[in-house]
């Protein structure tokens, strides 16, 4: 049966003012049982407030061979970070 | 009550209301487990798990108002259990039988009155009844919807679910007339949408079995006892 479902993708915010984070995958034959089933499997302990299912084929992700020219061009970048600024006082969670 | 059934069955329970939902939710548990690592695919073994385990966590509440909720579900044989008849019936058309369909057919008919039943609890009821009913809603709200929800599937899937899904619903309805009483016309609001929506024939009402709510069961429940209680009376008091 699962190979006529597909795959489904699903992020679940834990709790109001938190962003959705993937959690897992399941197989369901459409949106309105992906949404059932994440229910069951990702939320069975109090772990959301709130779920996404998206299809995991219209997830366009980066390939691991563009790593190199994704992501190292970065690294050397200090300037891109915030960290010449002095903090005001009594400023948190920066 | 035959002056038979009345020698065997127990005495009267201060709420035999409570003890029938009881009833009635710990067969269905049973009954549910029967599908654990044999559901059609893995996320509808763990759907039917849950709705098992709340059948079950609801089981528990009723029948400890009922009286010690181990002796009850452990110690009784078949004629002391006051569940309907349609909660004790194979999930198929015959004994061994495991068919989806009829799993789906039977928990729309089932989740339907059960949601009836809890909200008049919760309506109605004193303490720790309303209690238990408010709680137990919730999770008939959800139960009945993933029984509509592979209803309408089936039912508006390939040409052989909708047969076996129909079949289901033929074969069960009978056992609708006993799990209503009382409630049947808020029920078939509810129900004959859903058969609507999934292009099911609504079965028509010829007969009635009962008998349940009186201990008077089909022999299927004897097995589903038989090995329910096979531990307990094997080793009574036994805990994990």
């Amino acid at each position: 049966m699962s190979d006529s479902e597909p795959l489904w993708e699903v992020f679940v915010r834990p709790r109001r003012g938190l962003a959705h984070t993937h959690a897992g995958s399941l197989h369901a034959p459409d949106a309105g049982m992906a949404l059932r089933h994440a229910r069951d499997l990702y939320t069975r302990r109090q772990e959301g407030v709130s779920i996404w299912v998206v299809p995991a084929a219209e997830i366009t992700a980066s390939s691991p061979d563009e790593k190199d020219s994704f992501f190292d061009p970065a690294a050397d970048k200090i300037y891109r970070h915030p960290t010449f600024y002095e903090l005001p006082e009594g400023v948190e969670h920066l | 009550m035959s002056e038979l059934a009345e020698r065997v069955a127990p005495a009267a329970p201060a709420a035999p209301e409570l003890l029938a939902l009881g009833d009635d939710a710990l067969i269905a548990a049973q009954r549910l487990a029967e599908w654990v690592s044999r559901a059609p695919t893995l996320e509808e073994d763990v759907a039917l798990a849950n709705i098992a385990l709340d059948q079950l966590g609801a089981a528990r509440l009723l029948l400890a108002t009922a009286g010690d909720e181990d002796e009850l579900a452990y110690l009784r044989d078949d004629h002391g259990f006051r569940n309907c008849l349609l909660v004790e019936l194979p999930p198929g058309p015959a004994r061994g039988d495991l068919d989806f369909g009829w799993t789906m057919a039977w928990l729309l008919m089932l989740s339907a009155a059960q949601l009836l039943r809890y909200t008049d609890l919760a309506a109605d009821g004193d303490e720790p009844a309303a209690g238990i009913g408010a709680k137990a809603v919730k999770e008939s709200t959800y139960h009945l919807d993933h029984a509509r929800q592979w209803t309408v599937r089936l039912g508006g899937g390939t040409e052989q679910s909708r047969r076996r899904v129909q079949e289901a619903l033929d074969g069960l309805w009978p056992y609708s007339h006993e799990l209503t009483e009382g409630i049947r016309d808020r029920w078939l609001a509810l129900v004959e949408p859903v058969l609507a929506e999934a292009g099911l024939t609504r079965p028509a009402d010829r007969w009635r079995p009962d008998g349940g709510r009186a201990g008077r069961h089909t022999e299927h429940l004897s097995y589903l006892l038989a090995e329910m209680q096979s531990l307990h009376r094997a080793h009574p008091g036994a805990q994990w």
